[in-house]
């Protein structure tokens, strides 16, 4: 008869769950508590809403959030036309190039950004007579510039790496068929090549600027007024922590306005691919 | 040059002591978030991947949060938060309490939910990996749902997760010199104030990176013993 038993429990993978399984317990449970989190959050903010408070902050805010908006696609456009050459350096069979390449992939990518910035505000002022001798000095005296130097260095490393990703996912073949065809070098390059990496980088890509723009919260710390600098100068006035609060719903609908942007314009580019998502 | 020996240096006027006392601080601090990280990220993943739509849409919420937000915001809420939140209760008892906060464990905190969204994602794919097969093998040879876990699926899960789980702990590395922002004595605060005190602020915040790259340097051998390790039991 304990055959039978086993037979019985073993011969099939455990039925779908019907009724309050375990986990649904738990699932409604954490569900609960988010909703729960999230109406205390609002209850919170209805109750501390303070109209002076708004008053005086919410134009800051909005500056702020121009502040950091054109201080990423600033960046990101810099360290984009920056990173062709890196990731050329990276690809290339010229042992120096490609050594220096790797040296500044490497160094950007395992220091903090932070600390980069640091390295370029007050560091660089080291060198205050040399940047004032070559004139330069009005350029990292501000922390504007220098935070968009730093970031650009920082992101074209990450872009080169991106880049240079998705031109080595493309396959030999395609390189070789636009050789038989005579197509020169740059010609496959940007008619065959570049096509069909950039589809390939997109989502990394996409990945790169919501990091920036989450990682451009540091300027505040090197007296930037982006929206996190705004807010800090808020909280330091006011000591009231919604400062932070509306800060934070700012910060997350933005990614997921940018997270969901990218997703809908990668279903467009790649419509004529859906064979290959199943 | 003999000047820059003595300011990086052990002597009465050098500045080696601190900045190592701040490199075991940075060390110490990732490698107390990491457990934290990897612990809250496996059991994130496990109601991602859950059959269930609440337990889902829960682990979801989680992530698009702590991964939504800049991770210095995530630290200052976590730090001026907590230290409201427990002044507050503390003053219905004692009206003149003052709390601070550990900066410490309020790096933990914020970090550990940070690396552990992103952690959840790499488990994710990692639990989408292993083939339905290796659950119903378990199921057919008698194992209950937590021994088919625990003996079939986990250890491949973590083969498959290693290396996306080794760009986690770099960037884990690179986040904590957030947390001198709020004044934890780690390597970026150490030379901060060596900088500050001896205008030599170059010398130092270069020392600093140099820092950060000597431990992702190590941190890469290790990882790729680590997965060295992992993979011994494959056939090559």
């Amino acid at each position: 008869m304990s055959t039978t038993a086993i037979e019985r429990t073993v011969e099939r993978p455990p039925a779908p769950p019907r009724g309050w399984p375990r986990e649904r317990i738990i699932g409604v449970a954490l569900m609960g508590l988010w909703i729960a989190f999230g109406l205390g959050l609002v209850f919170y903010l209805v109750l501390a809403w303070n109209p002076e408070l708004v008053d005086r902050y919410a134009g800051n805010y909005l500056r702020g959030l121009g502040v950091t908006l054109s201080l990423v696609t600033i960046s990101v456009i810099a360290g984009a036309v920056l990173s062709i050459p890196v990731a050329y350096g990276r690809m290339s069979k010229n042992p120096i190039l490609s050594a220096v390449a790797y040296g500044y992939v490497y160094f950007f990518r395992g220091t903090p950004l932070l600390a980069q910035t640091y390295l370029v505000y007050y560091g660089l002022g080291s060198f205050r007579p040399e940047l004032q001798a070559v004139g330069l000095w009005w350029f990292f005296r501000e922390a504007w510039y220098c935070a968009i130097f730093a970031f650009a260095l920082n992101t074209a490393a990450y872009q080169a790496e991106i880049l240079r990703g998705a031109i080595e996912s493309i396959p030999r073949g395609q390189w070789e068929g636009a050789e038989a065809l005579g197509l020169s070098k740059l010609q496959t390059l940007r008619k065959i090549v570049l096509p069909q990496a950039l589809i390939v980088a997109l989502r990394p890509y996409g990945n790169e600027i919501i990091l920036m723009i989450k990682g451009s919260a540091i300027v505040a710390i090197i007296t930037v007024y982006d929206l996190m600098g705004e807010t800090r100068r808020a909280y330091s006035r006011s000591f009231d922590f919604q400062t932070y609060i509306w800060a934070a719903l700012l910060y997350l609908a933005i990614v997921e306005a940018l997270r969901h942007a990218i997703e809908w314009i990668e279903r467009r580019l790649t419509r004529h691919l859906t064979h290959l998502h199943h | 040059m003999a000047n820059v020996l003595t300011l990086l240096g052990f002597g009465p006027e050098g500045w080696g002591g601190a900045i190592l006392w701040g490199v075991v601080v940075t060390v110490s601090l990732a490698l107390a978030t990491l457990p934290l990280g990897l612990f809250i990220g496996f059991f994130v993943a496990v109601a991602k991947q859950s059959r269930e739509p609440s337990l889902r849409m829960a682990g979801n919420i989680y992530t698009t949060i702590f991964r939504g937000l800049p991770e210095l915001l995530t630290l200052f809420l976590v730090f001026y938060g907590a230290q409201i939140g427990i002044q507050t209760v503390l003053r219905l008892f004692d009206p003149e309490a003052v709390v601070e906060i550990n900066s410490f464990i309020a790096g933990m905190i914020a970090l550990g939910a940070v690396f552990s969204a992103y952690a959840s994602e790499t488990f994710l794919s990692a639990f989408r990996a292993i083939p339905r097969g290796q659950y119903e093998g378990g199921y057919a040879i008698g194992l209950t749902s937590g021994q088919t876990m625990r003996l079939v699926v986990l250890p491949q899960l973590i083969r498959i997760a290693l290396p996306g789980l080794g760009n986690l702990w770099m960037a884990l590395l690179k986040d904590t010199a957030l947390v001198s922002v709020v004044g934890l004595a780690d390597i970026l605060r150490q030379t901060g104030v060596a900088a500050r005190v001896t205008k030599h602020a170059f010398l130092f915040f270069g020392a600093a990176a140099l820092l950060y790259l000597v431990l992702a340097m190590l941190s890469s051998l290790v990882i790729k013993a680590i997965e060295d390790r992992a993979r011994r039991g494959e056939a090559r």
